[in-house]
């Protein structure tokens, strides 16, 4: 019987792959964990991408490696707030305004109401000093958390790199995603 | 001889989870190696949450202390 191959080795640099300028060097110097954190956004849900840049921009204060592999709906958090209707056909055109891409833009899952869910949850974040996502975006890009569209669902929806939000890295797909996710870096799916 | 002095500060009161750990990580990055950093905040998480942010990043935590809610953390820079 003939030997199986080797199981592969664990050295690829997926950083190197994703083929553009190196983030910004951590914020601290100390002992910097050895394992990454990746969070697989799916999500373009209110509730969950707030969530998610909580966790990604301590994580970055932490000085652990950050990425966010945006997809699907978590794709549309990272469009532009000015973009009102992306797309090329129809089809396309029709999601994005029947959902507003753009942080500022999100709606809650659960008691949208037509949106006064999402301005009672803002007015009570302002109220008790919480950031709001569109802060505490600004703060991971400053923090050189990498945010890395899915190329798949660019196409799907239509988006082009001048609609997404400044600073993001090239797209790729799930295979990178999986080798992040195997390598080195404790995935979250949210 | 002259305690350590202070070098910088961070006013972190009123802000909630994660604003004190993000806003005390840019500016640590202001002050050289062996200097301090004093924090005050309000958020009552914020004393486990800087013991774990100073295991993970090595910066030294000096000193914790609390008085009437407000809480002060002072930070030597690794």
């Amino acid at each position: 019987m003939t030997a199986i191959t080797e199981a592969p080795t664990r050295s690829i640099d997926y950083s190197a792959l994703l083929g553009h300028q190196p983030a910004p060097e951590p914020v601290t110097e100390g002992e910097v964990p050895t394992k990454d954190l990746l969070i697989i956004n799916y999500s373009g849900d209110l509730e969950k991408v707030w969530a998610t840049l909580i966790l990604t921009s301590t994580s970055a204060a932490m000085g652990v490696k950050t990425r966010v592999f945006c997809t699907f709906w978590g794709l549309q958090n990272f469009v532009k707030d000015e973009k009102r209707i992306t797309g090329e056909n129809w089809m396309q055109k029709m999601m994005s305004l029947m959902q507003r891409p753009g942080i500022s833009h999100r709606k809650l899952s659960k008691m949208n109401f037509l949106g006064m869910g999402p301005w009672m949850m803002g007015s009570l974040a302002r109220k008790y000093n919480v950031a709001s996502p569109r802060e505490l975006l600004d703060v991971c890009h400053e923090m050189g958390v990498e945010f890395i569209p899915c190329q798949m669902t660019m196409d799907m929806f239509g988006l082009k790199p001048g609609d997404m939000m400044d600073g993001m890295a090239p797209p790729v797909g799930a295979a990178t995603v999986i080798g992040l996710m195997t390598e080195n870096s404790v995935p979250l799916f949210i | 001889m002259a305690l350590l002095e202070i070098a910088q500060r961070v006013d972190a009161r009123g802000l909630s989870c994660p604003l004190p750990i993000v806003r005390t990580a840019q500016a640590i990055k202001t002050v050289t190696s062996g200097q301090l950093l004093e924090v005050i905040a309000t958020d009552p998480g914020s004393v486990k949450d800087f013991a774990a942010w100073s295991k993970a990043t090595g910066n030294a935590l000096v000193e914790t202390s609390s008085e009437a809610g407000v809480y002060r953390f002072v930070i030597c820079r690794k």
